[in-house]
């Protein structure tokens, strides 16, 4: 069987087992399982985000908690207006899913937007530590807003809603988180086959011979930095919902690590390497984390490994090196 | 002026007290190969970055057919007909070599902020690739990855890259460095039609074929050009001769 056969497949069961088990988990009444398929897939949907600038255009950014962030109080400061009866700079607060996550799109495309046009002069470490940098301003910044909480952060109190859906339920909850993971998914996968991926990722291998035959690397890795923070923003967004909390610590770099380490673990620029390494991520802090405290230890351990005999991630071991035809 | 293609313009670089550039002048015309010698540290590289866009001058022009490139980046340079190839192969390396022109392919038909079709099923994007491999003789080797193709295949991908820009001129460094003899000999053969689509400025090292293939060759010696000529007049030169010829006798 070949390799891109092998891939196939496995992302078929990967995302049947996903909508499967919780399925499952339903019927014989879990709903602590549904809740953490649902914490998979938003967490999925994070790392889609990333993986367009990570995976695709090789922009390591050590920052992207910020859009997770951005998005998480979008959701947050929206309810509390909402539930209060309160007015934010004049708009009415909203309780209703979808307006919060284009609003919420929007604000962390706007964010990525100027984080990327300032540090994507750089690369390398530098780049790095810019994105880092702009991501602990966002922490800071939260940490001292007295309005929505500041360190203590914000709760929201009902779940925001969604036409036709209950998402007080968890199944509900999950079959929205699903949803959106698919069609993330499906939006990475277009990104990457369209002549905007063939450019991207050739400026990821080599951008001097990108730029010899006329296309300049800046504005490419701009568009994709924004659409990979627009992505993360809104799982920051359903984050906030599902846990119907907000706090800094979804901007703290902790969370920034964990969406890079969510990557290498399922496999850098796979298509599915973020729900691989998601539920990885999670099924290992469940699983080790009920045996011990000092999960995080056997998580480092794994991440070695992976780092130095499976640089493709899960995936890669399974599926081999990628090809780009 | 119609005939003048490129025309570098009293071009200056200096790093600190070097001057790796010092008031170069030379124009390209229409149907030539102008070959760029000059012994090692002479400036080739520098000039070819000065032209291509990688640096910036300290002062001077560079013109194609009249327009003023001097301030444009690498990739407009690109985009205004300037078909560069690299020294040292420089391709996309995870990608097939198909992928590799039809990358160039997709910059000289238009924008790359496409988002939604799949490039490898542009059929127009693949078959005017197909035709580049096939004219530098990799055809056959389409499929294969950049990192896989041996050095001699590398170097002739380079060129189908610089075909696809359908430049108004090629800046060729050393196209021939470690291709032997025989692959030499073909692609001599193959930049003397090429030079009829476009002019080239040849960087070589290769002097049995810049003195073979030149319509004008220039000297580049400390960053200055010392002469240009045809090559009989190169050859002729005593000052050429002393100090970069030396004693050898070119054939």
């Amino acid at each position: 069987m070949d390799n891109q056969r092998k891939e196939w497949l496995l992302n078929a069961g990967v995302i049947i087992a996903l909508f499967a088990v919780p399925l499952w988990a339903l019927a014989v009444g879990e709903p602590f399982i549904i809740t953490l398929a649902t914490r998979i897939a938003i967490l999925a949907i994070a790392a889609v985000g990333l993986n367009i600038a990570l995976g695709l255009g090789g922009m390591v950014s050590f920052g992207h908690a910020l859009y997770l962030g951005v998005g998480g109080y979008v959701a947050g400061i929206a309810a509390h207006h909402a539930f209060a009866g309160t007015t934010v700079m004049g708009l009415p607060g909203t309780n209703q899913m979808l307006p919060i996550w284009v609003i919420a799109m929007l604000l962390s495309g706007l964010v990525a937007g100027v984080v990327g046009a300032l540090s994507l002069r750089t690369s390398g470490i530098f780049f790095i530590m810019i994105t880092l940098a702009f991501a602990q301003m966002g922490f800071f910044f939260t940490l001292s807003w007295p309005a929505y909480g500041g360190e203590d952060g914000l709760p929201i109190f009902v779940r925001n809603q969604f036409p036709g859906l209950n998402t007080a339920r968890p199944w509900d909850m999950f079959l929205l988180a699903y949803g959106v993971l698919v069609a993330a998914l499906l939006v990475f996968a277009m990104l990457r086959a369209a002549r905007f991926g063939a450019a991207l990722m050739a400026i990821r291998q080599n951008p001097d011979r990108t730029a010899a035959v006329g296309i300049s690397p800046f504005g490419i890795k701009l568009v994709a930095f924004v659409l990979s923070g627009m992505i993360t923003g809104l799982a920051g967004a359903m984050m906030a919902d599902l846990t119907r909390f907000v706090s800094p610590a979804m901007m703290a770099w902790t969370m920034s690590g964990e969406l890079i380490v969510i990557i290498i673990l399922g496999g850098v620029g796979r298509l599915f390497g973020p729900v691989v390494g998601a539920a990885l991520l999670v099924g290992f802090e469940v699983f080790f984390g009920g045996l011990t405290e000092h999960w995080k230890l056997w998580l480092g351990l794994v991440l070695l490994a992976v780092v130095l005999f499976a640089r493709g991630g899960l995936i890669g071991l399974i599926a081999g090196r990628e090809r780009h035809g | 002026m119609a005939d003048t293609i490129l025309e570098l313009k009293g071009l200056r670089k200096n790093f600190g007290a070097l001057k790796a550039t010092d008031d170069v002048s030379l124009t390209l015309k229409r149907g030539e190969i102008h070959a760029l010698i000059g012994p090692n540290g002479a400036g080739k590289t520098t000039l070819m970055a000065l032209v291509s866009g990688k640096l910036p001058p300290d002062a001077g022009q560079v013109l194609l057919e009249g327009r003023e490139l001097t301030a444009l980046s690498v990739a407009r340079r690109a985009q205004a007909g300037l078909g560069r190839s690299f020294q040292v192969s420089s391709l996309v390396s995870e990608y097939s070599a198909l992928r590799n022109v039809m990358l160039a392919l997709q910059s000289r038909q238009g924008h790359s902020y496409r988002f939604l079709r799949p490039v490898m099923m542009d059929q127009a994007l693949r078959e005017g690739a197909r035709e580049m491999l096939a004219r530098v003789g990799l055809g056959a080797r389409a499929s294969v990855e950049a990192a896989v193709l041996s050095h001699g295949e590398r170097r002739l991908l380079e060129i189908a890259v610089a075909l696809a820009l359908q430049p108004r001129c090629f800046l060729l460094d050393e196209p021939m460095a470690g291709l032997g003899s025989e692959g030499t000999k073909a692609l001599v053969t193959f930049l003397q039609e090429l030079k009829s689509e476009a002019p080239i400025l040849l960087i070589e090292h290769d002097m049995d074929a810049v003195f073979r293939l030149a319509d004008r060759i220039s000297v580049l010696v400390y960053g200055r050009i010392i002469a240009t000529g045809t090559a009989p007049e190169i050859r002729a030169n005593p000052q050429v001769r002393a100090v970069y010829l030396g004693e050898e006798t070119p054939a």
